[in-house]
């Protein structure tokens, strides 16, 4: 298990090299998108249309913060991570329309988007569920907001500058190893045994 | 009571009860796994912090439900009442601060303040006298994504219970933050079950029932759960499940209805009563 300081935009030779168990910490841009906002991205690429910021190599963070407005400018308060596995659907899509690197949740993913980060080069990093203030912590800035009106404040856009972001369990890494999958894989023959 | 009540909420929502961080520090302190007691120590940290710096411990400051017992000599009348917790939970959204996360669902539109058609949720208890006692209780969506409610066969009874139990905690695997809580709600009609598994909650989940049957079953219900090995965030290790409490319902004799309510580690919860004319605010 070995631990690593990332800065992104990551590069695939720094995705690669990382195996399940790792633990990681991210400094940079990374910016977060829940269910609509990966439904309004990938519309808009379907379409044609540009983004309003580059997301080639960052990470997206599964997350609807509590923010608040402070002298004009946006605070994260709390932002711990959601459910990825509401995104199972369009992730691998995201991955491969995106470029981007690595994925950041809780609870984990499955086989279409451990495929992707295969193929793409990209990780799924765990966050500790409901940590929200260590995550907030990690949290320096907000860069931006994207689709604040439309979608409202958990499931806007929000482009974030991090420091030591973490510590995020890589979980999904991009040799097509999924933990969560090993583990529930254990626990199904558990759950045989107890229902004998 | 206004302004009680939005201090309630505030407790909640940045301080973990006294029997949940109990709980929480005993499975540290015995779990096996690095990752998992790493994902563990995370949550300690996150709670030390929240409760010192007056911050919601979760972004996901979660859908209100209360809990009135009221009597019918209270000094303010249940429609008042309801007006007050209303307002409280709008308050509450920009002081504590709360996520806004009612979604009115034909619209796709959050409503801005945790209020709309249905919410907050509120359940009256009449009683006598002029008692007045509120459960605060906001609860995360990422654990009410996994609620289940079983209608098993009569005859397979509570071997049935514990089978569909086991079988809703591997298939939430690790989506509601495990390990978690556990309510369950047994018998009645389907409305009730589920309200009795999520009012199961509301126990001091560090102690079993009183009634040694039904202590029996929550004590076993844990240690079969946790050899599921899911773990803490469902990155495997031995605790999967925290602890479970039961509230039961007589059944009619062609149902066995188990309603079964998950809360992650940040069971919030708080109460508002007033005692000799004083209201108070406590965990």
């Amino acid at each position: 298990m070995a631990e690593y300081c990332l800065k992104t935009p990551l590069s695939e030779e720094d995705v690669r090299k990382l195996k399940a168990g790792d633990v990681v910490y991210i400094s940079g841009r990374i910016f977060t998108a829940r269910d609509s906002a990966h439904r309004k991205m990938l519309e808009l690429a379907k379409k044609g249309e540009g983004l309003p910021f580059d997301p080639r190599g960052l990470l997206v963070y599964h997350v609807g913060p509590v923010v608040r407005k402070e002298d004009d400018k946006w605070r994260i308060i709390a932002a711990g991570p959601t459910t990825s596995a509401r995104m199972e659907a369009l992730e691998a899509d995201f991955i491969k329309t995106f470029g981007i690197r690595g994925v950041i949740g809780k609870g984990g993913m499955f086989e279409k988007t451990t495929k992707a980060c295969q193929e793409f080069g990209a990780f799924y990093g765990a966050f500790v569920g409901g940590a929200a203030i260590l995550a907030a912590k990690a949290i320096e800035e907000v860069e931006d907001v994207f689709w604040l009106d439309e979608l409202g404040v958990p499931e806007a856009v929000w482009l974030l500058k991090v420091n030591k972001f973490g510590p995020l369990t890589v979980a999904i890494d991009s040799h097509g190893n999924n933990l969560y999958l090993d583990i529930l894989r254990k626990a199904k023959g558990a759950l045989e045994q107890l229902l004998l | 009571m206004l302004q009680k009540l939005i201090e309630a909420i505030g407790l909640a929502e940045y301080s973990l009860p006294p029997d949940v961080e109990d709980l929480i520090r005993r499975a540290y302190e015995t779990e096996t796994s690095d990752i998992g007691k790493a994902q563990l120590r995370a949550i300690l940290e996150n709670a030390r912090i929240a409760r010192e710096e007056k911050l919601p411990m979760c972004q996901d400051t979660g859908l209100l439900s209360y809990y009135v017992e009221i009597g019918d000599e209270s000094p303010i009348k249940p429609s008042r009442l309801e007006r007050i917790l209303i307002e409280a939970t709008i308050q509450a959204t920009k002081r504590v601060p709360l996520r806004p996360n009612a979604i009115d669902i034909w619209r796709e539109r959050n409503t801005g303040n945790n209020v709309g058609q249905g919410i907050p949720v509120i359940y009256w208890k009449p009683t006598e006298g002029d008692r007045l006692k509120i459960a605060v209780f906001p609860k995360g969506g990422g654990s009410s994504y996994v609620a289940k409610l079983y209608s098993i066969p009569p005859a397979r009874g509570l071997r049935g219970l514990v089978e569909v139990v086991l079988k809703a905690v591997y298939d939430a695997g690790p989506k509601p933050c495990p390990p978690t809580f556990i309510g369950i709600g047994i018998g009645g009609t389907e409305d009730a079950a589920m309200k009795l598994a999520k009012k199961a909650l509301l126990n001091r989940m560090n102690e079993n029932s009183p009634l040694e049957e039904i202590a029996r079953l929550e004590r076993e219900i844990v240690e079969k759960a946790n050899q599921l090995g899911i773990g803490p965030m469902g990155l495997g290790g031995k605790w999967t499940v925290f602890s479970a409490r039961i509230e039961w319902a007589c059944r009619h004799p062609a149902t066995f209805l188990v309603g079964i309510s998950f809360s992650c580690w940040a069971l919030r919860r708080s109460f508002v009563e007033v005692v000799d004319g004083e209201i108070k605010v406590y965990q």
